[in-house]
């Protein structure tokens, strides 16, 4: 399905457009064309993320609104992370799991994954999402796919944040159960890429950047992309985003394709972020990407607080995290839970069944189960 | 004579069929499904839950419809029956909507792999109803698979934009023996009953409900709508003039013969 051009390519050739001066031309009248356009060009997603774009936010609002109910109905998905590992080879200056912060390492044992897995499921979720840290040493694919098989008992759809794996990689966890991907390319500038991830895996960027392409060519059903929003000029490293999702979506047109919009959070490291994002930008960027892409996901974390997921729900998300953690075994396992290591601080704490009361209370259907793993059918293993 | 619609070994009298994703609230379903007369009722399998208490999708469902559960989210004919298998173990009943879709940006269905799943399921003794691009050749293939109906869509999935494949449908109407139900595309009642009107079984509808004002109102809309354009289909509907008789007829110079 896949045709033999890279993102990578798309990128080349894009990197070198100068959006400041495109900006700089953008007036009503394109905003007006791209806002009512039934099939949008590159090229509007940036005049619809350009500073210029800001005084039309409530349009774009009102126009990502009706796309969403149109395509989506109003329908929200919901999921939560599982921390399995917060081993991490990667010095990514923007991470509080980076190798070089002290903090207490934790690998989940199977014992503490079923735990975890059992408290997540009492409350009635079908979709689990799990992380690890960078450490092929600390969380191996041995590892992972052990995890996947406890996992399958308790859950019908696996997703799984993990570091880039190669397509054959992909295809032996597939075989396991896990039906998606989440992977953000963090930053899409390849030179700040470079600045700000100093040693470990992650360092190659190509090898990051064609993980989506390498998933999907090895049958991933879900793919969840992002920019870490913070580390470059937010609208040009959105408008990559936007095309990168463009592109998967053409090439794997049997694929689901989604994309998070993910602003960097306080965390032990102290990183400030080299450009704010204000809730207002937040709103332009979900707008905007809802426009140029009808039916893409687009997945709103905890990183953001109550009040702004709460407005933010009827302008083009279709996926929320609830009851989420940041710790390895933040779900259940007690010692000393405040001061345990976490990746980000979470800004909405709600539980699964506040979210899934105020998704109600908003006439949105709260979505706890979208798929059927195919081991369903497999004899339980579960004691 | 009473008019009954027949599938597979089941006659209902309403041709009304609804499917029940995108509504903001599963309560509605049960509102929507009586004010519709509905008797058949489409559910993806991927979205029914019997762990749970209250998410249950099938709690929201009269016992007196019959239940189809599609096999959305397959992308080939293999995961369209492993779905329809999971269905059957899951107590869903034998009725599947085949949907295999391999195209997230349109979400056409794929007519080839949709031919390939009709027959095994019937094989294994499903009632398959397959959702389709209307093809005449492929609805052949399927009627032969053994399909019990044969579901063309009216346009694409979810985009209201009505019945645009008509001319095709109207064709697969008159050479198909089984019946032809238009799902999905159907936005309003008037092009429901046009639907009805040209000769087709029933009409599926979900997206138009599930996203209107007043779903209850619009689901009995849909069923007078439903049930004026099988009257008028009934009723031997004189077909529409193309125009007004010509002023000066072109046979006018026959008159002084003989």
């Amino acid at each position: 399905m896949k045709n033999s051009r890279s993102f990578y390519d798309i990128y080349k050739n894009l990197k070198c457009l100068d959006a400041g001066h495109v900006f700089k031309h953008i007036d009503w009248q394109q905003l007006n064309r791209a806002l009512s356009k039934d099939d949008l060009g590159t090229r509007d997603l940036l005049v619809l993320l350009s500073p210029a774009g800001d005084k039309f936010i409530e349009s774009m609002a009102q126009r990502a609104h009706d796309l969403t109910d149109h395509y989506f109905g109003r329908v929200i998905h919901l999921y939560t992370p599982m921390y399995l590992s917060n081993h991490c080879d990667n010095e990514c200056t923007y991470c509080g799991f980076k190798h070089g912060n002290t903090l207490e390492r934790k690998t989940l044992t199977i014992d503490e994954v079923k735990k975890e897995a059992g408290y997540i499921a009492s409350n009635g979720l079908k979709n689990i999402l799990i992380l690890t840290g960078g450490s092929r040493e600390e969380a191996p694919l041995s590892y992972i796919k052990e995890c996947i098989k406890v996992l399958r008992d308790y859950f019908s759809s696996i997703s799984m944040e993990i570091y880039s794996l190669t397509e054959d990689e992909y295809k032996e966890l597939i075989a396991e159960g896990v039906d998606g991907l989440t992977i953000y390319q963090e930053v899409y500038d390849e030179d700040i890429y470079e600045k700000l991830h100093l040693k470990g895996p992650k360092k190659d960027y190509l090898f990051r950047l064609e993980a989506p392409e390498r998933a999907l060519s090895a049958g991933m059903r879900m793919v969840n992309i992002g920019a870490l929003l913070g580390l470059n000029d937010w609208r040009k490293e959105v408008f990559f985003a936007g095309v990168h999702a463009k592109y998967l979506q053409h090439n794997f047109p049997e694929a689901e394709i989604s994309i998070s919009i993910p602003r960097i959070r306080p965390q032990v490291s102290g990183f400030e972020p080299a450009s704010k994002v204000t809730d207002r930008n937040l709103v332009q960027i979900i707008t905007a990407l809802r426009v140029f892409l009808p039916r893409v996901g687009i997945t709103l974390s905890t990183r953001e607080g109550e009040f702004l997921r709460d407005h933010l729900l009827g302008l083009g998300i279709t996926r929320m995290s609830a009851g989420s953690t940041t710790k390895v075994g933040g779900h259940t396992l007690e010692a000393g839970s405040i001061e345990d290591p976490e990746q980000f601080k979470i800004a909405d704490n709600r539980s699964i069944g506040n979210i899934k009361e105020m998704l109600t209370s908003k006439g949105y259907q709260p979505v706890f189960k979208d798929w059927v793993g195919f081991w369903e059918n497999v004899e339980s293993s579960r004691d | 004579m009473k008019d009954i619609l027949k599938i597979g070994d089941k006659e209902f009298t309403s041709r009304f069929f609804v499917g029940t994703g995108k509504f903001p609230d599963k309560s509605l379903i049960r509102e929507v499904l009586e004010a519709s007369g509905s008797e058949l009722v489409t559910v993806a399998l991927r979205r029914v839950d019997v762990d749970s208490k209250d998410e249950n999708i099938l709690d929201h469902i009269p016992e007196e419809c019959t239940l189809m559960t599609n096999t959305s989210g397959a992308r080939t004919a293999d995961e369209a029956v492993r779905i329809a298998h999971l269905a059957r173990a899951m107590g869903c009943g034998d009725w599947i909507k085949i949907e295999v879709i391999n195209d997230s940006k349109y979400l056409f269905p794929d007519n080839e792999e949709t031919i390939k799943a009709t027959q095994v399921l019937v094989e294994e003794g499903f009632t398959v109803l397959p959702y389709m691009v209307p093809d005449l050749v492929a609805a052949r293939k399927m009627e032969k698979a053994g399909a019990a109906a044969i579901m063309p869509l009216g346009s694409a999935i979810g985009s209201n934009r009505g019945f645009r494949t008509e001319e095709i449908v109207k064709i697969m109407v008159k050479e198909i023996g089984v019946p032809v139900v238009v799902d999905a595309g159907i936005g309003s009642p008037s092009e429901a009953a046009r639907c009805m009107e040209i000769g087709c079984g029933a009409v599926l509808v979900n997206t138009a409900l599930a996203t209107a004002g007043d779903p209850v109102s619009l689901a009995e809309a849909f069923s007078m709508a439903i049930d004026a354009g099988r009257k008028a289909y009934l009723s031997d509907i004189a077909p529409a003039i193309k125009e007004a008789s010509a002023s000066s007829p072109l046979t006018g110079f026959l008159t002084n013969e003989e």
